[in-house]
C-alpha cells in the first residue's frame, strides 16, 4: 500500500449545534467522548471537548447523562422544538 | 485541527474466542453474558461504547410481551399466537414465541445486575398500573399485565459492567466490517477501530449477529444526519451487508413502510409531540377549541373514564398495543381515539394536543417523568429540555401535527424499514444458513423492540456457546484478510474524490424513485442497473481524510448493497401484498394464495437464489420451543421461579 495517510481533522460546518459545552464547569475528564456512541467529540488537551460532526448528532443524550459537573447542555435543532400551550389559554 | 488518536493504519491485531458477539447493543450485551455464563471465551465487538450504544443505550420505557411474569394474565402461547396472527403469518413466530417466553427471565437478570424493573420506592403505590405486592408496572391492558413499564436508562450500564465482571472481552469503537466464511462455516470477522484504523481479526468458533436493521436507505438528510432515521446515526444495517455479502438468506426485505420517523424531515424527535401512542399511551387528546377527543372500544362504544382506555373490551380476552402494532385487527384491537375523518365530520378543529393535565395524577407522572424519561432519546433531549423551557405536565398541553399520532405526513416514496421489517432468516436455534453463525435482536426478520432483542440476544448466545464445543478455530485465508483491508482503506489514498454523503444522498434518492410507494419490475430492474453504475464508477471515487469519515464511508458501501438487496427482494415477489405493504403497478394482485409465502434471498457469489417457505415453517411454537429448550426451561424453573 501507498504511504501511510496523514489523519486530518476538519471542523465539518452544520446548520446545527446540538451540544454546547460550559467551559466553566468541564473539567475536561472526557466521559462525554467515551461515551458518545456516534462519536462526533473529540478530546482536546486542557480544554473542552470539541463536537466535530454536530450534524451527526443522534439526540440521544447520552454525553449529558455521563457528565458530572453539568457541563454539557443538549438542545434540539430550533425546527425540532415543539410547541406547548397553557391549558388555560385554550379554555379561554 | 490535529488528530487526537494514533494512525494505527496497517497494523493488525488479531484475537481467537469461542463466541464472537458483533453488535454491543441489548442484543448483543445478552448473547455475550448467556455465552460467558456457559463458561465460554467471549469477544464483544462494538462500533460505538457498549455502555449507552444501541438503539436501547439511553434508554427503554417498555417491555413487551412478558408474558411469563408473575402478574400476567396470558401464556407465552396465546400472545405469541396472537402476533403471528395479526400479522398475517409474515411474523417471526420463533422471535415472538422468544420474547413471550424468556423476556421475563431477562428483566429479572437486569434487576440482578443493578437496572430497575419495579417501582422499589413506592413512587406509584396504589396506582391503577402497579401490582402492591410485586411493586411490577404495567402498560397499555392493565387486566392482563404482560407489557412492563420498566426504568431503562439504567440497563445499558448495567449490562456492560456484567459483561466485564464475566470477563467478555469487549472492542468498544470497533466496526465489524466482513464476516469470513469457510466451506459455508463461518469463522469469525474483520474489522476496524474506528478511531485510529487499526486492522482487526477475530477468529471464532461461533458467531452472534446482533446488529442493526438497514437505514437511510430511501431516508438520508446531508445536513441532520444523525436525524434521518429512528435508530441510532452509525446503526444503518451493517450485519445485514455483510451476511448478505457471503450468502446469507434473508427474508421479507420486500417490506418496507411508508416513513413514521424522520427528524430530519417530515416528522418531529420521537416522543417529544403530542400523541397518545406507545410511550405515551393512553393520554388525552384535546382539539383546539379544548373538546375532549373520545377513547371507543373495538366496537365504537365511547368510553367515559380514562380507567377504561386500559381494559379490554366486554367479550374480549386481551388486547394488542405497542411497537409493531399500528392498526390492529378486530381481534385484538384496543381502546383508541376516535379516527380522524370521523372526528372531523364531528367538526373537531386542528390542531389536536396531548392534554396531561386533566388526567389522574399517577398517569400523568408515569407517562410525563416516567416513560417520557426513561425511553430512549428523552431523559435529557425531550424532559430536562421541556422543563428548561418551563413545560409543567400539569398546566401545559403538547401539540400534535398533522392528523396522526405519528406528528408527520410523509410521502409514499418516503420509505424506511420500521415496525417489522425484513431480515436474517432462522431456525429454532436462531441460526443462519451458514454454519457456525446466529442472529438476535433487529437483525432478525420481522423482530422488534427490547424485550426481543434481549430475549433473541440470550437465545442466540446461549446457542452459539452449546455449537461452538463441537468446532474448532479455523484460520482465514490470507488473500480474505488482504482484500478487505484493502477495500476498507481504499477512500484514505483517493485525492479529490467523493464525500460518502454524496452517495448516500444518491443511494436514497434513486431508492425513492425505483423502488418507492408503488414498484414494478422496469423501475426495480434500472434501478439496480443504476446501483451497479454507483458501485463500479462512483464507489472507487470515495475518499476521506480520518478513520471516523472513513468508518461513514464504510457505512455507505453497506447501505448500497442492502439496497440491492431490496431492489432484487421487490422483483423475486411478483404480485402485491397488503401485510408487506408492497404494491405493484405490474402485478397488482393482493396476496394472492400462490404466493403466500416467504420468499427468500441469497447471494450467492452475484448469483441471486431463492426460495419458498411455508409462513409456518417453525411448527407449533410451544411444541417446538420446548422441544428444543429442556435444559434450559428446567433451568429457568429453578432460578427464575425458585421451583
Amino acid at each position: 500500500m501507498e504511504n501511510k495517510k496523514e489523519f486530518i481533522l476538519k471542523e465539518i460546518s452544520s446548520s446545527v449545534m446540538p451540544v454546547v459545552y460550559d467551559p466553566e464547569k468541564c473539567v475536561h475528564c472526557n466521559s462525554c467522548v467515551n461515551v458518545c456512541q456516534v462519536d462526533i467529540l473529540y478530546p482536546r488537551k486542557d480544554d473542552t471537548p470539541i463536537v466535530v460532526y454536530p450534524g451527526e448528532c443522534y439526540y440521544c443524550g447520552c454525553c449529558v447523562m455521563a457528565c458530572t459537573h453539568d457541563a454539557i447542555k443538549l438542545r434540539h435543532p430550533l425546527m425540532n422544538q415543539t410547541k406547548f400551550i397553557l391549558k388555560s389559554d385554550v379554555e379561554k | 485541527m490535529e488528530w487526537p488518536y494514533k494512525n494505527e493504519i496497517d497494523i493488525e491485531e488479531t484475537h481467537e474466542c469461542d463466541v464472537l458477539v458483533l453488535g454491543g447493543g441489548m442484543a448483543g450485551c445478552f448473547a455475550a453474558i448467556a455465552a460467558a455464563r456457559d463458561g465460554k471465551k467471549v469477544i464483544l465487538v462494538e462500533k460505538g461504547a457498549t455502555c449507552r450504544s444501541g438503539a436501547a443505550g439511553s434508554g427503554v420505557d417498555h417491555w413487551e410481551s412478558a408474558c411469563s411474569n408473575p402478574c400476567s394474565k396470558v401464556t407465552p402461547e396465546e400472545i405469541a399466537k396472537a402476533y403471528i396472527d395479526e400479522q398475517d403469518g409474515y411474523s417471526n413466530g420463533i422471535a415472538h414465541y422468544i420474547e413471550c417466553e424468556e423476556g421475563w427471565h431477562r428483566l429479572l437478570d437486569l434487576e440482578t445486575f443493578g437496572g430497575k424493573i419495579r417501582d422499589t420506592e413506592g413512587e406509584f403505590k396504589g396506582a391503577d398500573f402497579e401490582d402492591d405486592e410485586t411493586g411490577l408496572m404495567f402498560a397499555y391492558d392493565y387486566e392482563n399485565r404482560f407489557t412492563l413499564r420498566v426504568w431503562g436508562s439504567t440497563f445499558k450500564p448495567a449490562l456492560y459492567e456484567e459483561c466485564l465482571r464475566l470477563g467478555v472481552k469487549v472492542f468498544d469503537y470497533t466496526e465489524a466490517t466482513a464476516l469470513l466464511k469457510k466451506n459455508n462455516k463461518g469463522i469469525g470477522a474483520l474489522g476496524m477501530n474506528v478511531r485510529t484504523g487499526r486492522f482487526m481479526i477475530f477468529k471464532s468458533k461461533t458467531t452472534v449477529l446482533a446488529m442493526s436493521r438497514p437505514a437511510r436507505v430511501w431516508l438520508f438528510d446531508s445536513d441532520l444526519v444523525g436525524l434521518s432515521e429512528f435508530r441510532p446515526t452509525q446503526s444503518i444495517g451493517s450485519g445485514h451487508a455483510m451476511g448478505y455479502r457471503i450468502g446469507m438468506e434473508f427474508t421479507m426485505m420486500e417490506k418496507s413502510v411508508q416513513g413514521e420517523y424522520s427528524a430530519a424531515g417530515r416528522s418531529f424527535p420521537a416522543y417529544s409531540t403530542g400523541n397518545n401512542h406507545n410511550t405515551w399511551y393512553a393520554a388525552t387528546m384535546i382539539d383546539s377549541r379544548g373538546v375532549e377527543i373520545p377513547y371507543v372500544d373495538r366496537d365504537g362504544k365511547e368510553l367515559k373514564t380514562v380507567k377504561e382506555r386500559y381494559y379490554p373490551a366486554k367479550g374480549q380476552k386481551f388486547f394488542l398495543k405497542g411497537g409493531v402494532i399500528d392498526n390492529p385487527k378486530y381481534e385484538y384491537r384496543g381502546p383508541e381515539t376516535l379516527g380522524f375523518d370521523e372526528l372531523m365530520k364531528r367538526g373537531y378543529k386542528l390542531p389536536f394536543y396531548a392534554d396531561l393535565t386533566s388526567m389522574p395524577e399517577s398517569e400523568r407522572n408515569v407517562i410525563w417523568g416516567m416513560m417520557v424519561g426513561e425511553e430512549g432519546k428523552t431523559k435529557i433531549p425531550v424532559l430536562q429540555n421541556f422543563k428548561d423551557r418551563g413545560f409543567d405536565s400539569s398546566k401545559h398541553i403538547l401539540q400534535s401535527y398533522g392528523t396522526g399520532w405519528q406528528s408527520a405526513n410523509f410521502l409514499p416514496q418516503e420509505r424506511q424499514l420500521f415496525g417489522a421489517p425484513g431480515g436474517i432468516f432462522i431456525d429454532w436455534d436462531l441460526k443462519t444458513n451458514i454454519d457456525g453463525i446466529y442472529a438476535a435482536g433487529d437483525q432478525l426478520f420481522a423482530c422488534d423492540c427490547a424485550g426481543s432483542a434481549a430475549a433473541t440476544g440470550y437465545y442466540a448466545g446461549r446457542k452459539a456457546a452449546e455449537a461452538s464445543e463441537k468446532y474448532e478455530i479455523i484460520e482465514p485465508e490470507r488473500s480474505d484478510i488482504e482484500a478487505e483491508k484493502k477495500r476498507l482503506y481504499a477512500p484514505l489514498y483517493v485525492k479529490d474524490g467523493m464525500n460518502w454523503k454524496e452517495l448516500n444522498k444518491a443511494i436514497s434518492k434513486a431508492m425513492q424513485n425505483y423502488c418507492g410507494g408503488i414498484k414494478n419490475d422496469m423501475l426495480l430492474k434500472q434501478g439496480l442497473d443504476l446501483l451497479d453504475t454507483y458501485s463500479k464508477e462512483y464507489v472507487p471515487m470515495l475518499s476521506c481524510d480520518n478513520p471516523h469519515e472513513l468508518v461513514r464511508t464504510h457505512e455507505v458501501l453497506d447501505i448500497l448493497d442492502v439496497s440491492k438487496m431490496i431492489l432484487n427482494a421487490c422483483l423475486l415477489r411478483k404480485s402485491s401484498s397488503k401485510p408487506l405493504c408492497f404494491d405493484r403497478s405490474d402485478y397488482p394482485e393482493m396476496d394472492p394464495k400462490e404466493d403466500n409465502f416467504f420468499i427468500t434471498i441469497m447471494n450467492n457469489d452475484g448469483v441471486i437464489e431463492s426460495r419458498r417457505v411455508d409462513k409456518d415453517y417453525y411448527g407449533d411454537v410451544k411444541t417446538e420451543y420446548e422441544k428444543h429448550n429442556q435444559d434450559y426451561m428446567n433451568l429457568a424453573k429453578e432460578k427464575y421461579y425458585g421451583k
